[in-house]
C-alpha cells in the first residue's frame, strides 16, 4: 500500500445538483497527479475535499491513510496546502511569516524528517532570499506566489495541494512557480496534488493526469499514454514536386511505408505528427460534454 | 514537545509581532491617536463643567469612563472587525491549514488586542494626568482595581468581539451595526454622564450590558471615593462589577469555541476566492 491518495466513488451534491459523481482515482509517493479539467468540472471541489476543507456526500476517500474529513493536527502537520494570498498578513516581513508558520510543525518532526523547514534555506529554495526583509505587501504578484509555495511547504509536507495555482500569472511567474514545483519534486520525495484547466500546465508539470469533466473521469494517464489513447490518428505532411501534401492517417507508419514504396526518393520535407494532448483534450471534454448534454436531452423527454 | 503547547508559545509570539506592526505601521498608529485625541478634546471641552451635585469636574469622570469604553471598542469592536476582514482576506483560511493553527491565531489576536488596549489606557492616562486634576492615582489601591477590571474586561469583551466577527459575513455588513450599537450603548452606560439622571428603565437596560460596569469599575479606581455618592446605590459596587464581568466573561468563553468552530469548519479556499471576487467588484 504505497497509495498516498485514495479516493473511490467520491460524490458531492449541492442541493440538487450533483458537482461529482462517483469520482475515483489514486497517487502513489512522490507522484505529481493533475487534476484537469474545464471550468465547473468539480476540481476544486474535489481538491477541499480532499484537503479536509469540505464535507462530502458520498464515498471513501483516504489521505496519507486518513479519512481528511476527520483528520487530527499531526495528519493537517502532513499535509501542505498552498493557498493563493490576497491581503493576508500584509504588514508580515517574509522571513518573520515563513518562520512563525514553520513553528508549529516542530513537534511533529519524524527520525528521519525534521519539521520545519528551515526558513533560511526555503527561500533560498523558492528565490525569495532578497527579499527576506519586505513585507509582505511590497511583493510583486510573482514574488507573493513564491512566498505562497514557500508557506504551503514550510512543513515539508508529504502531500501538496495545490489548487489552480498559476491563475491570473503572467507568464514569467508561471515559469518561475513552475520551475519552484520541480526543484520540490527532484528535492523532496513529495507527492502533489494539482488542479488545473490549464492543459499545458498539466502537461509540463505532471507525471500523470486525470481529466475530469462533468464530475466523472474521463481519462486517467500519462500526457503520452492519454494522447496514444485517445486519438489513433496522426497527421502527415510531405512534399513532392514542389506541392505540398497533408494526410491524416490512422497507421502513420504503415501510410508512410506505403508513401516511400510508391514515391521513393521524390518524397521531401515529411513531418509525421501524432495528434497533440491538446487536441486530445478538447476532443475527450466534448466528448464529455456531448453525453452529458445527450443525457439531460434524455431526462427532459 | 507538546504541540498545543508549541501553538499556544507561537500565538503569543504571534500576537507580540502584530502589535509591533500596529505601532510601526504608519496608518494604524494615528487612527489609534486620533481616537485618543478626540475623546481627550470632549474632555477637555467638559472640563470646567460640574458633575451634577459636586463640584468635581465632569471632564476628569468622562477620562476615566472612557478608559471603560476604550476596552468595549478595542475588546469587542476591534476583535470582531479583525475577525471578519481576517476571514475575508484568508488569513484565517491559512491559520486553518497548518496544526493548531486556530489556536495560535486566536491567542495572536488576544495578545495584539490587550497590547493595544493597554497602550491606549496609558497613553490616556498619561496625558489626562497632566491636563486634568483630581484622578486618584497616588494608592496602589487604585492600580490593583484598575488592574482586575481591565483584566475582567478582557475577558468579557474578546471572546464575545471574536463571536460577532464570526457572524458576519463581510466587513461591509459589519461595520455600520456595530458602530451604531455601541454608540446607543455608550449613552445609557454613563460614559459621558451620570446614569442617574436617565429614566429608570434606561437605567437598568445600561446594566445589563459590560460597558456601564467597566466604566463604574474604572471610576471606581481612580476617582476619589467621595463621587460614589453619585453612581447608583451611592456605592462603586465593586461586588456587582465582578459579578456581572464574570458572567459576560463565562457566556463568552463558552460561546466563542462553539462558534468559532463552526466558522472555521465552513472556511475553504473556494469560499475566500469568493469573498474576493466580491470584494474586488464592489
Amino acid at each position: 500500500m504505497d497509495d498516498v491518495l485514495d479516493v473511490r466513488d467520491l460524490r458531492m451534491r449541492y442541493g440538487k445538483t450533483d458537482v461529482l459523481n462517483g469520482v475515483s482515482f489514486a497517487a502513489r509517493r512522490g507522484e505529481v497527479l493533475a487534476l484537469l479539467g474545464p471550468n465547473g468540472a468539480g476540481k476544486t471541489t474535489t481538491i477541499e475535499i480532499l484537503e479536509g476543507f469540505r464535507m462530502r456526500s458520498a464515498g471513501q476517500v483516504s489521505v496519507l491513510g486518513t479519512d481528511p474529513a476527520h483528520g487530527s493536527e499531526a495528519w493537517r502537520a502532513r499535509t501542505g496546502v498552498v493557498l493563493q494570498s490576497w491581503r493576508d498578513h500584509a504588514k508580515w516581513q517574509v522571513r518573520e511569516l515563513l518562520a512563525h508558520l514553520g513553528r508549529y510543525y516542530a513537534p511533529y518532526s519524524t527520525p528521519s524528517l525534521t519539521r520545519p523547514w528551515d526558513a533560511d534555506d526555503l527561500l533560498e529554495t523558492v528565490g525569495l532570499t532578497p527579499h527576506a526583509r519586505k513585507r509582505v505587501r511590497n511583493l510583486s504578484g510573482g514574488q507573493r506566489r513564491r512566498l505562497d509555495v514557500a508557506i504551503g511547504i514550510v512543513g515539508r509536507p508529504e502531500l501538496l495541494f495545490l489548487d489552480e495555482p498559476t491563475a491570473g500569472f503572467d507568464p514569467e511567474a508561471r515559469r518561475d512557480f513552475h520551475d519552484v514545483v520541480h526543484r520540490l519534486t527532484d528535492r523532496e520525495q513529495t507527492t502533489i496534488l494539482v488542479t488545473t484547466h490549464d492543459l499545458d500546465e498539466a502537461e509540463r508539470l505532471a507525471d500523470r493526469i486525470v481529466i475530469l469533466a462533468g464530475g466523472t473521469i474521463i481519462a486517467d494517464g500519462s500526457a503520452d499514454e492519454l494522447a496514444r489513447a485517445m486519438s489513433g490518428q496522426s497527421e502527415v505532411r510531405w512534399s513532392r514536386d514542389g506541392q505540398r501534401f497533408v494526410h491524416a492517417a490512422d497507421d502513420a507508419t504503415a501510410f508512410v511505408r506505403e508513401l516511400f514504396r510508391q514515391y521513393g526518393e521524390s518524397v521531401e520535407d515529411l513531418e509525421v505528427r501524432r495528434a497533440s494532448l491538446e487536441d486530445t483534450y478538447m476532443a475527450l471534454v466534448r466528448q464529455a460534454e456531448h453525453s452529458v448534454r445527450r443525457q439531460l436531452t434524455v431526462v427532459a423527454a | 514537545m507538546n504541540p498545543t503547547l508549541v501553538a499556544a508559545r507561537a500565538g503569543l509570539s504571534r500576537g507580540r509581532i502584530e502589535f509591533k506592526q500596529t505601532l510601526t505601521t504608519p496608518g494604524d498608529l494615528i487612527a489609534i491617536l486620533i481616537t485618543i485625541g478626540s475623546f481627550l478634546a470632549a474632555m477637555i471641552w467638559t472640563r470646567h463643567t460640574h458633575v451634577p451635585g459636586t463640584h468635581f469636574s465632569l471632564g476628569t469622570t468622562m477620562l476615566v469612563s472612557v478608559l471603560g469604553l476604550d476596552v468595549v471598542v478595542y475588546g469587542f469592536i476591534t476583535m470582531a472587525d479583525l475577525i471578519v476582514t481576517e476571514r475575508e482576506d484568508g488569513t484565517l483560511l491559512r491559520a486553518k491549514a497548518i496544526p493548531n493553527g486556530m489556536l495560535g491565531y486566536l491567542l495572536g489576536k488576544v495578545v495584539n488586542i490587550s497590547g493595544q488596549i493597554a497602550f491606549v489606557v496609558a497613553i490616556t492616562l498619561l496625558t489626562g494626568a497632566f491636563l486634568f486634576t483630581g484622578l486618584a492615582i497616588g494608592s496602589p489601591g487604585s492600580w490593583l482595581t484598575l488592574a482586575w477590571v481591565l483584566v475582567l474586561g478582557l475577558l468579557a469583551t474578546l471572546p464575545l468581539g471574536a463571536v460577532l466577527g464570526s457572524l458576519f459575513s463581510s466587513q461591509r455588513s459589519a461595520g455600520g451595526p456595530m458602530l451604531l450599537l455601541l454608540g446607543g450603548l455608550a449613552s445609557i452606560s454613563g460614559i459621558f454622564y451620570p446614569i442617574t439622571h436617565l429614566p429608570v428603565f434606561l437605567q437598568w437596560t445600561g446594566q445589563v450590558f459590560p460597558l456601564y460596569w467597566l466604566g463604574l469599575g474604572m471610576r471606581s479606581a481612580l476617582l476619589p471615593h467621595a463621587l460614589a455618592a453619585v453612581e447608583v446605590g451611592h456605592s462603586w459596587r465593586h461586588l456587582a462589577t465582578f459579578g456581572v464581568l464574570s458572567a459576560w466573561a463565562i457566556a463568552g468563553l463558552v460561546l466563542a469555541p462553539v462558534v468559532l468552530r463552526r466558522m472555521a469548519r465552513r472556511e475553504s479556499g473556494s469560499n475566500v476566492a469568493a469573498r474576493r471576487e466580491k470584494a474586488m467588484r464592489r
